[in-house]
C-alpha cells in the first residue's frame, strides 16, 4: 500500500497538495484524474522522492519514504514521468538495461539479463532493441520506457501521463498494456490521465484531485456520474451508457 | 505495427572490432604513446638527458591536465543534462586571472614573481574550489536546483570578475602588466615540478574517486527523475561529483593557467568517437584525446609556429575545425 498521511506540499503561497490523505494501490489500476494544475504530478513527485513534502509522511508498504534508503525503494516502487529527456544517445536495450540498476548496481547478472529479455518481449521490442531512443516514433519510445520499468521488476508502478502526445492507436495500446501488467503480472498500477473515458474504461478505481485536494475516489461505476464530473471539471458533463460502458460526453 | 523496422545488414568483421569501443580505445591510446615519442625524442639541440628531463615533465604536465580537462568536462555534462557546457562556466579561468590580479595589483609584480609556487598555486586552487562549489550549492543543489539560473549566474559573475580584472591590469604600471600576462595564457612547458607533482596526486585522487561511480554516472545520464526512480541519491551524488570535478580543474587550472577551453570539444568528440554513453569509455576516452590536442597542439606550435602563437590558438583552430567536421558529417547521416 501507499499510503499518504496529511501530506501537504506548497509552491510560495499555493498548495499543490493541501493536507491529502490517501491510501493507494488496493487495486490493480487506479486512475488519477483532474484538471491541470490539480497536483498531480506533485503528487507522484512526493511519492517517488523527488521532491519532499512539507508536512505529512508517505509510507509504502509501511516505509517511510523520506527515511527508506532510495535504492530499496527503487526496488518496490517505479515511477515513469512526462519528461525523459536523454541527453546521452541511448539504445532501446540500453535503457532497458537500466531498469535492472536498483538490483544489480550496473553488473549485470543472468538473473538481470533474463528480466530484460522478458521486458523486451512481453513489449514487443525485440526487433528495435539496437535502434537509438531518438530513432523510434513517440509510441515506440514510450514502449520502451515501461519496459525499462518493467525490467525493474517492482510491485508498484506510477506512470505519469503515459498517453501524451500520442496518437489514438497508441493510446489503447499503451492502456492495454497497463491492464495487462495489472491482470498478468499482477502489479499495482496508478496512472495519471487525462482522458475521462480512458480512466473508465481501463482503469478499477478513479481518484480525482482538484487543487491540491482528493475531490473524489470512487469506483468506476460510481465516478462516472453526471453530478461527480460537473463538480471536478467545473463544466457540464454527460454520461452515456454505449454497450453496457459509460462514456462521458464533454465538448459541449 | 513494425512493418517498417528495416533489417540492417550484418556488419562485416572489420566494422565489428571497429565498433568496440575498447578497440578504440586502444589505438587512441597508441596514438598518444607515438605523439609522445615524437615530441620526446625530435629535434634535440644540446644535451639529449637534459632535454629529455625537460620535455618528459611537459609531458606530464600535459597527462594531468588532459585528464583533468577531459574528465571532468564529461562528468559535468553529465550531471548538469547538458553537453554544450565546461565547467569553466563556474568562473574557473575568471576567477583565476581575478586571484592573479589582485596579487600583482596589491603587492606588486615582483612580489608575484617572488611568491613561493606552491603557496600560489594553493591559493589559487582553495579561491576556485570555495567559490564555485559556493555558486553550485546555491544555485543548483539547494531546494532552487535550476540549471538556468546557475548558467546565468555564472556569465554574469564571470564577466564581472573579467572587467574588475581588466580594470585592476589598465591601472598596473607596464612591467607587472607584462607579468600579468604571462600567466593569462596556459603554457605547459617547464611545469615546476613539486606543483606538478601535487596537482598529479589531487587529479589521481580524483579519478579514483570517480572510478566507484561510474555505473552511478551511467544512470544519471538518464536525468534526475530518472535517476531518483532508480535508486539513485541524485542530490549527495551530484554533489560528491561537483566537488571531485572542482578540485580537478581548479588545480590543473593553478598548474598551467586557463585550459578549460579545450574541454568542450575534447568532451564532445570523444562521445562521438566512443560510440557509447557509458562513462567506462566515454571518461578515459576524453582524456586520451585531450592529451592528443595537446600534445598534436603542442609539437604544431614549436615545429610549424616556433612558438609565434598560444596554444589554445592552436588547439582551438583545429579543434574547431574537427569539429565543425563531425557535426557536418553527422547531420548528412
Amino acid at each position: 500500500m501507499i499510503a499518504l498521511d496529511h501530506v501537504t506540499k506548497r509552491y510560495g503561497t499555493t498548495a499543490a497538495l493541501d493536507d491529502v490523505s490517501l491510501t493507494l494501490g488496493d487495486v490493480g489500476v487506479t486512475a488519477l484524474l483532474g484538471p491541470n494544475g490539480a497536483g498531480k504530478s506533485t503528487l507522484f513527485s512526493v511519492v517517488g522522492r523527488l521532491i519532499q513534502a512539507d508536512a505529512g509522511t508517505v509510507t509504502i508498504d509501511g516505509r517511510d519514504v523520506a527515511e527508506t534508503p532510495s535504492s530499496d525503494l527503487a526496488r518496490t516502487l517505479a515511477v515513469l514521468r512526462q519528461d525523459n529527456h536523454i541527453a546521452a544517445r541511448l539504445t532501446v536495450h540500453d535503457l532497458v538495461e537500466f531498469g535492472r540498476f536498483p538490483h544489480s548496481k550496473g553488473r549485470l547478472t543472468v538473473e538481470d539479463r533474463e528480466h530484460i529479455e522478458r521486458a523486451l518481449d512481453y513489449l514487443d521490442l525485440g526487433p528495435l532493441r539496437d535502434r537509438f531512443l531518438d530513432e523510434l516514433s513517440g509510441g515506440q519510445r514510450q514502449r520502451a520506457f515501461v519496459a525499462m520499468i518493467l525490467a525493474q521488476d517492482t510491485r508498484y508502478v506510477l506512470l505519469d501521463e503515459p498517453l501524451n502526445n500520442l496518437d489514438l492507436r497508441h493510446m489503447t495500446e499503451i492502456m492495454r498494456l497497463i491492464r495487462r501488467l495489472a491482470d498478468e503480472l499482477g502489479k499495482t498500477v496508478i496512472v495519471v490521465l487525462h482522458d475521462i473515458n480512458f480512466a473508465a474504461r481501463y482503469a478499477d478505481r478513479i481518484v480525482a484531485l482538484r487543487d491540491g485536494r482528493v475531490v473524489a475516489d470512487h469506483d468506476v461505476s460510481g465516478f462516472m456520474r453526471p453530478e461527480v464530473l460537473a463538480d471536478i471539471y467545473d463544466s457540464p458533463v454527460e454520461v452515456h451508457q454505449i454497450d453496457g460502458k459509460p462514456v462521458a460526453l464533454y465538448y459541449e | 505495427m513494425l512493418i517498417d523496422v528495416v533489417e540492417a545488414p550484418a556488419p562485416s568483421r572489420r566494422r565489428l572490432t571497429w565498433s568496440s569501443p575498447a578497440v578504440r580505445i586502444g589505438l587512441l591510446g597508441a596514438i598518444v604513446v607515438a605523439l609522445a615519442a615524437v615530441y620526446l625524442f625530435t629535434d634535440i639541440p644540446g644535451s639529449f638527458t637534459f632535454a629529455l628531463r625537460v620535455r618528459s615533465l611537459t609531458i606530464a604536465a600535459m597527462a594531468v591536465v588532459a585528464v583533468a580537462v577531459g574528465v571532468s568536462t564529461v562528468v559535468f555534462h553529465t550531471i548538469t543534462g547538458n553537453r554544450i557546457l565546461t565547467p569553466s562556466i563556474m568562473g574557473f579561468d575568471a576567477f583565476y586571472m581575478l586571484v592573479s590580479t589582485v596579487i600583482v595589483f596589491v603587492a606588486g609584480g615582483v612580489a608575484f614573481l617572488r611568491t613561493d609556487a606552491l603557496t600560489l598555486w594553493a591559493v589559487q586552487v582553495l579561491v576556485m574550489v570555495a567559490f564555485s562549489t559556493l555558486l553550485f550549492t546555491w544555485l543548483f543543489g539547494g531546494k532552487r536546483r535550476s540549471l538556468h539560473l546557475m548558467l546565468l549566474v555564472g556569465i554574469v559573475l564571470g564577466t564581472f570578475f573579467r572587467s574588475l580584472t581588466e580594470w585592476m591590469q589598465r591601472m598596473l604600471d607596464p612591467l607587472d602588466f607584462q607579468i600579468l600576462t604571462d600567466t593569462a595564457f596556459a603554457s605547459l612547458t617547464r611545469p615546476d615540478p613539486s606543483l606538478l607533482a601535487a596537482t598529479a596526486a589531487i587529479v589521481a585522487g580524483g579519478c579514483a574517486a570517480i572510478v566507484p561511480l561510474v555505473r552511478t554516472l551511467d544512470v544519471l545520464s538518464l536525468g534526475e527523475s530518472a535517476a531518483v526512480g532508480l535508486g539513485v541519491n541524485h542530490r549527495r551524488v551530484v554533489m560528491t561529483l561537483f566537488v571531485i570535478v572542482s578540485v580537478m580543474v581548479a588545480a590543473s587550472t593553478a598548474l598551467v593557467g586557463p585550459i578549460l577551453f579545450f574541454g568542450l570539444i575534447v568532451a564532445n568528440l570523444a562521445y562521438s568517437y566512443a560510440g557509447t554513453f557509458r562513462h567506462r569509455w566515454t571518461l578515459p576516452a576524453a582524456a586520451l584525446l585531450g592529451a592528443v590536442f595537446l600534445l598534436a597542439g603542442q609539437l604544431i606550435l614549436e615545429q610549424v609556429f616556433s612558438f609565434g602563437a598560444s596554444l589554445s590558438i592552436v588547439i582551438e583552430f583545429a579543434g574547431g575545425l574537427f569539429f565543425l567536421v563531425l557535426v557536418l558529417r553527422k547531420g548528412a547521416r
